[in-house]
């Protein structure tokens, strides 16, 4: 498969979403850490790390007897750069704070 | 305690020997990173990352902790503002190694202080030097990485 098939794969799972927005939020977590209020198996959470890994969306670290984890933003960079115009840039970060505070808004 | 860690991975299509001079060597990270790094790369030695602009100004500076070629790079990080205080320096990490055919390069910045302005500036900055650094090896062109800055 190539490394960017593998890449849109891993991100086509809601878990694995789910794995990399808690790496995102609390980088450097054990197994152990990200499998505390997961509805999943221990086994799949390591399957879906293992398949994240081989994408490059996650690095492991050992340290002592412990691996961490850590979200390697490297490959999402990579699908920004290809289709995100650089002078569009701007208008899009002023877009997307534009619906944030209307959401918000829409919550008080 | 300045215990956040960020590390960063991306393979390259080029011998590990030029990637390894791709980080030190200025006229090359010029090309792609917009600024020189300059030192002579001695361990305990002083190292400085320059903007092009006409004053050439610092923008981080640290010692070179740790300098194998074509292996691993050790530095430490500051902004010239903080160069005093050793509090406020991080420490980076770039390991090349050869994988196959490529290079992988970890890029491992740690003991950076939550919520400080460098802690903001490299969590952006090292996803787009290093997609600057594989196009500019593999292809001879960078990414116009200051053009999508403010």
């Amino acid at each position: 498969m190539k490394d960017e098939d593998k890449v849109f794969k891993a991100l086509a799972d809601a878990n694995r979403r789910k794995l990399l927005d808690r790496l995102y939020a609390r980088n450097g977590q054990t197994l152990t850490e990200l499998c505390k209020g997961l509805d999943m198996a221990r086994q799949s959470v390591t399957q879906h790390l293992d398949l994240l890994e081989a994408a490059n969306l996650i690095a492991t670290v050992r340290q002592g007897r412990e691996k961490l984890h850590y979200f390697n933003p490297v490959p999402v960079h990579a699908i920004y750069e290809r289709w995100i115009g650089k002078e569009e840039r701007q208008r899009l970060t002023a877009l997307a704070d534009f619906k944030r505070k209307m959401e918000a808004n829409d919550h008080e | 305690m300045n215990d956040a860690k960020f590390v960063y991975v991306i393979y390259i299509a080029a011998k590990p020997e030029k990637v390894f001079e791709a980080l030190i060597d200025g006229e090359m990270t010029r090309q792609y990173w917009f600024h020189d790094n300059v030192s002579d790369w001695k361990p305990g030695s002083r190292w400085e990352h320059r903007h092009l602009d006409g004053e050439k100004q610092a923008r981080v500076v640290g010692k070179v902790l740790e300098c194998t070629p074509p292996k691993r790079l050790v530095l430490s990080w500051a902004s010239p503002e903080n160069e005093a205080d050793r509090s406020k320096y991080s420490r980076v990490t770039l390991e090349v190694e050869p994988v196959a055919d490529m290079v992988r390069l970890t890029v491992t910045h740690e003991e950076l202080e939550p919520g400080s302005d460098m802690l903001r500036g490299i969590s952006g900055g090292w996803p787009r030097v290093l997609s600057s650094l594989k196009s500019f090896l593999e292809t001879g062109k960078p990414l116009d990485i200051m053009a999508s800055k403010k």
